[in-house]
């Protein structure tokens, strides 16, 4: 080391920083001015730091580091590798931008005392860089856990709102579920060692039969973090109920922790899984991103839409992972560390802008104190910045190009042409089909994007109260802009920043990509096909013929203008109520996909004075997955209490019976 | 890089960009011939287009800068696409930029922009438009991608010039996956183009309209940008078409002699093509909107076939 400090002890101090920051905000918890424009801008310069620190720390080899803190004998291991590194660079800078817009947002206290969110916020962070530290299943537990109920109560702020109580406790409950998953299977790859640091994991060889349950286990554990359908019942709930900045925080950050931790498992701890193993993310993962994609074209309230569309990129995430699987399974590694990259580059791409779009909720939330879409529109004129700022988040989310959105969704589909070398029959041929549903969910974001921004920023004012909406405040916008510029960045080097992901793949011992004699600017992922992508040129073009066109018609025409009212074909009186609403616009999709949802509908006639219309979309899985499992658990318990007899002689009569049973298995 | 590449380059842009609205009168012109009508000239685009960058500009009172902005990029990214894709020779600088899938993505920047543009002034024929819009966009982009899958396991890449390449190396031949993915492509043309099952490009009825939805609120030079835009796409396409399924006589090297052939030859295949055009135009009806979606999904499942086909016998 030049630097003196390790790179594994700077992370260390920053989280260290973060917590104190964290009990800092008790000093004064009621004062916002303390709270808001001291201790958040602190919070998120410790994550400007972290970005800096995981950035750098790429290239070095893994690192590791045992505190003697915790129980006796049971040390905290900690360890800094390539994988960490790039979790640990997305959590400092998608932290760095939401921290800035939390100064702006919690200036007026909403629900708990500042200093509570401030504790609660900075331990959240903390906790997560501590999951991405973890080298021990103790501590990866420890800040799991931390992670789940410090969000918890981010979550339940509001807890004076029955629906937020209820989305809290259900959330909590998943939480929990998905835990005991994780901890089972950490159980099981210890195989045998009774040693719990993943370095003993990592030498512990499981046997096929094994294997398979600790990957199934992890992924029913990790799934559940991640909102995987069928478990992503918590996740429309919860991510809509917390307030903006936690939302983005969750949303954008916390689910790929999950990522992360199945990464690790199926990676690093488990060596290789077989490779039809992956078939299930991948099927689990492409029905997830067209549920969630479908689910969220028919939202009317913002945030919900937002957390279904996570639940799609959470498909297409773990779609890829369990590609990734495949490939290296069947011995194609240079395809799966393309997949992988894929899989990190769009973890990262999906933090910024989906952190920049539930931020830039919390804004309109703010301004307007509407969060229906139906009661939206027009916002473009009242709230340019955000607007605008937003407009790159959704362009991003909706996978086009120059935008970071589209890179990663290019890779992962030219990961997908390579799964006809697969060697094995049949398969080889329905994986390509899955890139055809990938396509398919990828083109609906764009639809859903539309919508989203649309129905909020353009047309016409749907509620007068409206026309007073004020654009977001100075921090509010910087936090904004800071994820906005990141989410341009990340589109226009995409050869840099895959260079720095190869170092993750490489660590996992699947190889980099093939360097090839591509210049820095042209992404060229497999030399020998040549299919190549330029954003920087791409988007030069664009706005070189953009311009010369503007100027063209300039020097050529003149530039008059009048302004009139619209047209509308002549047809007069246009009201806000002519525009398509929030169900409006998502009609084709309910039409097309009906047999995905729960719909009730109430029409009004023709003859009615107050004509109402009113539509409730709900979950077919809550109905037919979920709610049964209440009077199940209520059934069973009847059953089980026919043991209570309350009469002290039976009880008794157990304890004796089941001494009896314990000498017998003794002896 | 030399010059002449770039010179070849800079051609074809100007190629595309005055072919377009040619193409767009001779498919009218055809079509006409074919519906017994006396036949519009086929410089009228031009002549709308010229008229319409003369007139002053009439712009809703609550539209936004997006609004203007829109039709400038919605032309740059056809000019973009029009250089992408290669339509008169393939060893070109900025082919690079993006291989077939960039392109698809290209074209959907341009659609959002569009569909967000026609929101923007908040009427009812514009979100209608755009909702419907959108819709025909989300169902023919997986099959047009599909479609540059079968070609992409054929060639081994996704760059469209070598596509073409390897293709016109070959002989001349119909093989089962390409026949099946060319029916798809025509499909997704169609759709994409607003021309007839999907759209009609000659109706302002109301209700039956997609692409004229959208452009309800643009007068004078933005409606030209956006006329143009939309001759520039449906070239495109054709291009596209012709570089995947038919590219001989496209230019691989970089001779002056190879290169009017080349033209020569794009200006034969978009005549046949424009008169197929008009030939499907003339003999189906204009679908509901609600049927959009089944042809789409045959189109989608034709591309299907053309991949299974390739995959299942390899050719």
């Amino acid at each position: 080391m030049t630097y003196g400090f390790s790179p594994l002890t700077i992370c260390l101090a920053l989280l260290a920083a973060w917590c104190i920051v964290a009990l800092a905000g008790l000093v004064r918890p009621r004062s916002i001015a303390f709270v808001a424009w001291t201790l958040f801008p602190l919070g998120a310069l410790c994550g400007t730091g972290l970005t800096v620190v995981a950035a750098m720390s790429l290239g070095q080899s893994p690192e590791q580091l045992v505190l003697p803190i915790g129980l006796p004998d049971l040390p905290v291991h900690l360890r800094l590798d390539g994988l960490s590194s790039v979790f640990l660079f997305l959590l400092g800078a998608a932290s760095t931008g939401i921290s800035i817009f939390a100064a702006g947002y919690f200036r007026r206290g909403e629900g708990a005392a500042p200093g509570l969110l401030c504790l609660q916020y900075h331990l959240f962070l903390a906790s997560m860089g501590f999951v991405f530290l973890a080298d021990d299943a103790y501590a990866f537990m420890l800040a799991w856990e931390t992670m789940a109920l410090s969000s918890y109560f981010l979550v339940t702020t509001q807890h004076g709102i029955a629906e937020i109580r209820d989305a809290g406790f259900l959330y909590l409950l998943m939480a929990h579920l998905g835990a005991i998953a994780i901890l089972l299977s950490f159980g099981v790859l210890q195989g045998g060692s009774w040693h719990f640091t993943f370095d003993a994991m990592r030498a512990a060889h499981l046997d096929s039969g094994w294997a398979i349950v600790a990957f199934c286990l992890a992924l029913i554990g990790f799934g559940t973090k991640a909102g995987l359908v069928p478990l992503h019942v918590w996740l429309p709930e919860a991510h809509p109920a917390a307030p903006s900045p936690v939302s983005a925080l969750m949303s954008g950050v916390m689910l790929k922790t999950a990522l992360y931790g199945i990464i690790r498992v199926s990676f690093d701890l488990l060596g290789q899984p077989a490779w039809w193993l992956g078939l299930v993310p991948i099927g689990l993962g492409l029905f997830s991103a067209l549920y969630g994609v479908v689910f969220a074209a028919a939202q009317t309230d913002m945030k919900r839409l937002l957390a279904y569309s996570s639940i799609e990129n959470v498909g297409i995430l773990f779609t890829g992972l369990g590609l990734a699987i495949v490939f290296a399974g069947s011995g194609m590694r240079s395809a799966a560390a393309l997949t992988l990259i894929a899989v990190l580059y769009h973890a990262i791409n999906h933090a910024f802008m989906k952190s920049l779009l539930f931020m830039g909720t919390g804004a309109v939330l703010h301004a307007t104190g509407e969060r229906n879409l139906g009661r939206l529109g027009g916002l473009i004129h009242r709230m340019p910045w955000v607007a605008w700022l937003m407009l790159i988040g959704v362009l991003a989310l909706a996978g086009l190009p120059p935008l970071n959105g589209f890179v990663s969704e290019w890779l992962l589909l030219q990961s997908f042409l390579f799964a006809y070398g697969v060697p094995h029959p049949f398969i080889n041929m329905l994986l390509p089909l899955g890139a055809a549903l990938l396509a398919l969910a990828a083109a609906l974001a764009a639809y859903v994007m539309v919508k989203f921004f649309g129905v909020i920023f353009l047309g016409q004012p749907r509620e007068p109260s409206l026309r007073q909406a004020h654009d977001a405040g100075f921090a509010e916008r910087a936090g904004l802009g800071v994820l906005a510029l990141a989410c341009v960045l990340f589109g226009l080097f995409p050869s840099t920043i895959i260079a720095y992901l190869s170092v993750v793949t490489r660590q996992l011992g699947l190889g980099g990509l093939a360097a090839g004699n591509a210049p820095w600017w042209l992404l060229v992922p497999i030399p020998e096909r040549q299919s190549s992508y330029a954003p920087l040129v791409f988007f030069t073009v664009i706005l070189a013929v953009v311009v010369l066109a503007i100027a063209n018609v300039r020097i050529f025409y003149h530039q008059r203008v009048r302004k009139g009212p619209a047209w509308d074909c002549g047809f007069g009186e246009l009201n806000s109520r002519m525009q398509d609403t929030a169900e409006g616009f998502g009609q084709p999709i309910r039409h097309l996909f009906q047999p995905l949802f729960d719909i009730v509908r109430e029409l009004p006639s023709p003859f009615d004075s107050a004509p109402r219309y009113r539509l409730v979309i709900g979950d077919r899985m809550w109905r037919h997955l979920y709610q049964p499992v209440g009077p199940m658990v209520r059934r069973v318990a009847d059953k089980v209490a026919w043991l209570q007899q309350g009469r002290i002689a039976t009880y008794l009569l157990y304890s004796f019976v089941t001494l009896v049973v314990l000498l017998a298995l003794m002896l | 890089m030399n010059p002449f590449d770039w010179l070849v380059q800079l051609l074809g842009i100007a190629l595309a960009l005055i072919a377009a609205p040619v193409f767009l009168g001779w498919v009218n012109k055809c079509r006409a011939w074919l519906q017994n009508r006396s036949a519009p000239s086929v410089w009228l685009p031009y002549r709308g287009i010229r008229k319409l960058f003369h007139k002053e500009a009439v712009i809703a009172e609550n539209a936004s800068r997006l609004f203007r902005l829109a039709p400038y990029v919605v032309f740059g990214a056809m000019v973009t696409a029009a250089a992408i894709i290669p339509s008169i020779a393939t060893r070109l600088p900025i082919t690079q930029a993006a291989d077939a899938i960039a392109l698809v993505g290209l074209l959907a920047t341009a659609r959002v922009f569009l569909s967000l543009a026609a929101m923007d002034v908040g009427t009812a024929f514009g979100t209608l438009g755009a909702r419907r819009e959108m819709m025909i966009g989300f169902l023919a982009e997986p099959a047009l991608l599909v479609v540059i899958f079968v070609v992409s396991l054929a060639c081994a890449t996704t760059a469209l010039p070598m596509i073409a390449e390897r293709l016109s190396a070959q002989a001349l031949s119909l093989t089962p996956s390409l026949a099946f993915t060319a029916v798809a492509f025509t499909m997704v043309l169609l759709a994409e183009n607003a021309r007839i099952p999907v759209d009609n490009p000659a109706t302002h009825l109301e209700l039956t309209m997609i692409h004229e939805a959208l452009l309800l609120e643009y007068s004078a030079r933005h409606l030209a940008l956006m006329e143009w835009a939309a001759a520039l796409k449906l070239f495109n396409y054709a291009c596209i078409g012709f570089a995947v399924f038919i590219p001989w006589g496209i230019s691989t090297g970089n001779s002056a002699t190879s290169l009017a052939e080349s033209v020569a030859l794009l200006g034969v295949k978009l005549l046949v093509a424009g008169f197929g055009l008009a030939f499907i135009e003339t003999v189906s009806a204009k679908l509901r909107v609600f049927r959009a979606p089944e042809f789409l999904a045959t189109a989608f499942l034709f591309a299907v076939l053309g991949l299974l086909v390739r995959l299942l016998l390899g050719s």
